[in-house]
């Protein structure tokens, strides 16, 4: 569209240079909003910003703001500040060399500027665009607050029983004391190995084959395997562990 | 059976714009161009006989709406109703997005300088934007982009439509060999009321 862009609507929100002022912050859409704002009014060339003037201006403008609002304006007032410091700073004699650290602020608010422009000209083709209306048009539905909660005692009692009925009772775990035998599993270990050149590890179970029992001919194997005492076979995967005394057999 | 009156009807019953695309698929026999053809007529017929309504390219396709005129009229016996306006807030995140998409909420944040969830989350519910990707930075942001309801809103037949940057006042351009100009339209005093 090849309309020419008109210039965005000021702010109501007004401040005078002088202090005392009354800020309606609330006009601007954010800091770069207010800075542009006061560069307009002071008729400032944004070439050319007097940071210091600038930046004191801005600080009192948002002098009233609570801290919620003030989040966005302050990271600006510190880069005004910051700003303030460094123009102080003397330059030397070498102008060419001098790079302007308003640079960067003035590439932000051009860019800014122009996303107002943008926005302002959106603005109008929207409202443009609403001058017409397709058939059947139903008005979006007015967004409605939640009704207010009503409840009375007997009802906020009676939920109440309900959310604690609903807690689960807390499950303890009892810790058994089940104390491996390794020394038994290891006689009984040592007595077969007497007896017999060769056994299936599930004879020397004993006469009770519970897990603690279990664990502890396992133990108890590994030990001896360790000492030597003893050879440890599995013919097959998953198969019995097979103990041998003569330890000129394959190991595993 | 005239090609332009089955679209018409078609128009006429569609809740919002129909494609060519979507428009050709009324008649099996019908070519592109020919919908293209139909949809002139049906415009024409509309201008030339002045009725109340007229065609309208939108969003990348074709509605039929009453005219601007008329608007007063319809508003004030409340058979229609303006759809609700947009804050600035949510009209300069919504530019920023338009030329930048698909952009993250940080960039976003950095041109306008305020933070944007708000507004993002309002955009969203309201259709005009949506999640479009995610972006390589870290935390793999989400991106937004721009619907086809925003077109709608705007009145706008596609993102082409929107000022190029180069006719705007001002540039996105480095501000080195720009800022004789700049300097003059930073100053300027509103001329609109």
């Amino acid at each position: 569209m090849s309309e020419a862009l008109a210039a965005p609507e000021t702010p109501s929100g007004t401040i005078s240079p002088t202090p005392g002022f009354v800020v309606e912050l609330d006009a601007f859409s954010g800091p770069l909003d207010l800075l542009l704002h006061l560069l307009r009014e002071e008729q400032i060339d944004i070439a050319d910003i007097p940071i210091a003037r600038i930046a004191d201006q801005f600080l009192r403008a948002i002098h009233s703001l609570g801290l919620n609002q003030a989040a966005d304006y302050l990271e600006m007032a510190g880069r005004l500040l910051r700003l303030k410091v460094q123009m102080l700073l003397p330059r030397g004699s070498d102008e060419e060399g001098w790079e302007d650290p308003r640079a960067e602020l003035v590439r932000r608010l051009l860019e800014y500027q122009q996303i107002k422009e943008i926005a302002h000209w959106m603005a109008r083709s929207a409202e443009r665009r609403s001058e017409q209306y397709p058939r059947g048009y139903l008005p979006p539905p007015p967004e409605l607050p939640p009704p207010p909660l009503t409840v009375d005692l007997l009802e906020l009692l009676q939920a109440v029983e309900r959310v604690i009925a609903a807690i689960p009772a807390p499950v303890l775990h009892r810790v058994v004391p089940r104390p491996l035998d390794v020394e038994g599993a290891t006689a009984r270990l040592e007595a077969l190995l007497a007896e017999r050149a060769e056994f299936d590890w599930r004879e020397a179970w004993g006469p009770e084959p519970n897990i603690a029992n279990l664990l502890s001919t396992l133990l108890a194997i590994l030990e001896l395997a360790r000492r030597g005492a003893l050879h440890v076979l599995q013919p097959a995967p998953f198969a019995p562990l097979v103990i041998r005394r003569d330890a000129s057999g394959p190991t595993h | 059976m005239p090609l332009a009156q089955l679209i018409e009807a078609a128009l006429f019953t569609a809740a919002r714009p129909l494609t060519v695309e979507e428009l050709a698929m009324l008649d099996p026999d019908a070519s592109l161009a020919d919908v293209r053809t139909a949809l002139d007529q049906l415009r024409e017929t509309y201008d030339f006989n002045q009725h109340g309504v007229e065609l309208v390219e939108l969003a990348g396709g074709y509605q039929i709406l009453s005219r601007p005129a008329f608007a007063a009229a319809i508003e004030r016996a409340q058979f229609a109703v303006r759809v609700q306006r947009l804050t600035g807030a949510a009209m300069e995140t919504l530019a920023v997005i338009a030329y930048r998409q698909p952009v993250g909420r940080m960039e976003i944040e950095e041109i306008r300088g305020v933070s944007a969830s708000g507004v993002l989350r309002t955009l969203q519910e309201r259709g005009l934007i949506e999640v479009v990707g995610r972006g390589e930075a870290l935390g793999r942001p989400l991106l937004y982009g721009t619907t086809a309801l925003f077109l709608e809103l705007l009145g706008l037949k596609d993102l082409s439509d929107l000022p190029k940057t180069e006719e705007l006042a001002i540039a996105l351009r480095p501000p080195e060999p720009a800022v004789e100009d700049v300097a003059d339209a930073a100053a300027y005093v509103p001329a609109e009321s």
